[in-house]
């Protein structure tokens, strides 16, 4: 074990030196951290995201043997999205602000989030009657599924789980862990967002303050 | 009549996706392409016949918004390209080398680049390796078969993202029986 710990300290120079040429070798390339950050109001053809999203789900369906595994193979890839568009956006919009109260996150992903990503905001925010740790932010016709027909052997299947997905991821980054599912109700998109208890405790004592 | 304004509805439809969205999207399927295969090369492949399957479909949505005729010669061919580029990724290459069987498409900078950093362990990775896809994958269903390669990339330190296309032959048999 001392062995050990005297050959990761100083008892082996050579570990630092090549830890040193592959920091000297990055810094060789300009960083991405040496380039401003740009406004982030380009934009592209629609046509072009629609199709590496099918290209995408098609991926994700090659490698999955159900629906649920496939919806969830999706909403892993929206959470790294969610997890790097929030650090944008707080960036850009927010002056690095972020929220701490449970509604003005979902109210700020609602409005702000889906305005930024998608153009428009998400239709509705509602709470569940049922469940208080429920929440459900409605779309009737998200973008990600404009272009895609659902076969009749998947019904259940709902694309929009790529949306979920960063919307899980957001909350997550945020300090809101929670699970979100995107589901069909009526041929309305919900995302259910369920918070972990710790949250919805949390958030109670912020209230009574 | 009605048909007509269906038409005009779909062209004031042709809505613009922000770009960071795209952006991520794309750099998030690369991640999990080189989470999912075992050798850069294999994600290198991989992405070219993703770019292949988008370039099979992205050309018929071309055609359909542009009234162009056919190409003439490659520069013809190139120049289309070039404003394909334009209007699908809001990316102006220049071209480059042109000959009479080759010519170059040079990138300033791609979207793809714009918050990406290649990690050593990927240093061989052609990140942006779907867009020779889609120029061979476009190109073969207007009977063109090319060759498509990324020669550098601004992501590996070059100056530049370059993509060399070679023509190769026409293709005859791909047409339908009944047409031409």
């Amino acid at each position: 074990m001392q062995n050990n710990e005297g050959s990761n300290g100083v008892g082996d120079p050579n570990a630092n030196l090549s830890s040193m040429i592959t920091l000297l070798q990055s810094k060789a390339k300009t960083s991405i951290l040496d380039k401003s950050l740009s406004k982030g109001k380009s934009e592209m053809h629609l046509s072009c995201f629609a199709l590496l999203f099918s290209e995408m789900v098609q991926y994700c369906q090659n490698r999955s043997n159900s629906v649920s595994e496939l919806q969830n193979k999706l909403c892993d890839m929206g959470k790294q999205v969610g997890l790097k568009i929030i650090d944008l956006i707080v960036l850009r919009e927010k002056n690095y602000k972020r929220e701490v109260k449970l509604l003005n996150i979902l109210l700020f992903i609602k409005s702000t989030v889906w305005k930024t990503l998608f153009g428009k905001e998400a239709d509705k925010l509602e709470h569940s009657a049922d469940d208080s740790r429920q929440y459900y932010i409605i779309e009737k016709d998200p973008l990600v599924n404009r272009f895609i027909s659902v076969p009749k052997d998947k019904g259940s299947l709902n694309c929009a789980s790529f949306n979920a997905g960063i919307v899980e991821g957001i909350l997550e980054t945020s300090g809101f862990p929670a699970k979100v599912l995107a589901q069909w109700h009526n041929g309305i998109t919900y995302y259910v967002i369920e918070f972990d208890e710790s949250v919805i405790t949390r958030d109670k004592q912020l209230d009574e303050r | 009549m009605s048909r007509q304004s269906t038409s005009s509805r779909i062209t004031a439809d042709s809505k613009k996706v922000n770009s960071e969205l795209f952006v991520l999207t794309y750099g998030t399927l690369v991640q999990q392409l080189v989470k999912d295969y075992e050798s850069v090369e294999d994600v290198n492949k991989q992405l070219e016949r993703i770019g292949y399957n988008i370039g099979l479909r992205v050309i018929e949505d071309f055609l359909a918004r542009t009234n162009y005729p056919r190409c003439t010669d490659l520069r013809d061919t190139a120049e289309k390209i070039q404003a394909a580029f334009k209007m699908y990724l809001n990316a102006t290459p220049s071209l480059s080398n042109v000959t009479a069987d080759e010519f170059s498409l040079v990138f300033e900078s791609t979207p793809f680049g714009e918050f990406t950093e290649l990690p050593d362990a990927c240093a061989n990775l052609k990140y942006c390796n779907v867009l020779p896809g889609v120029i061979r994958g476009a190109c073969e269903m207007v009977q063109m078969d090319v060759q498509a390669y990324v020669i550098a990339d601004t992501l590996k330190g070059d100056n530049a993202t370059e993509i060399r296309v070679r023509f190769i032959k026409k293709l005859h048999d791909a047409l339908p029986a009944g047409e031409d």
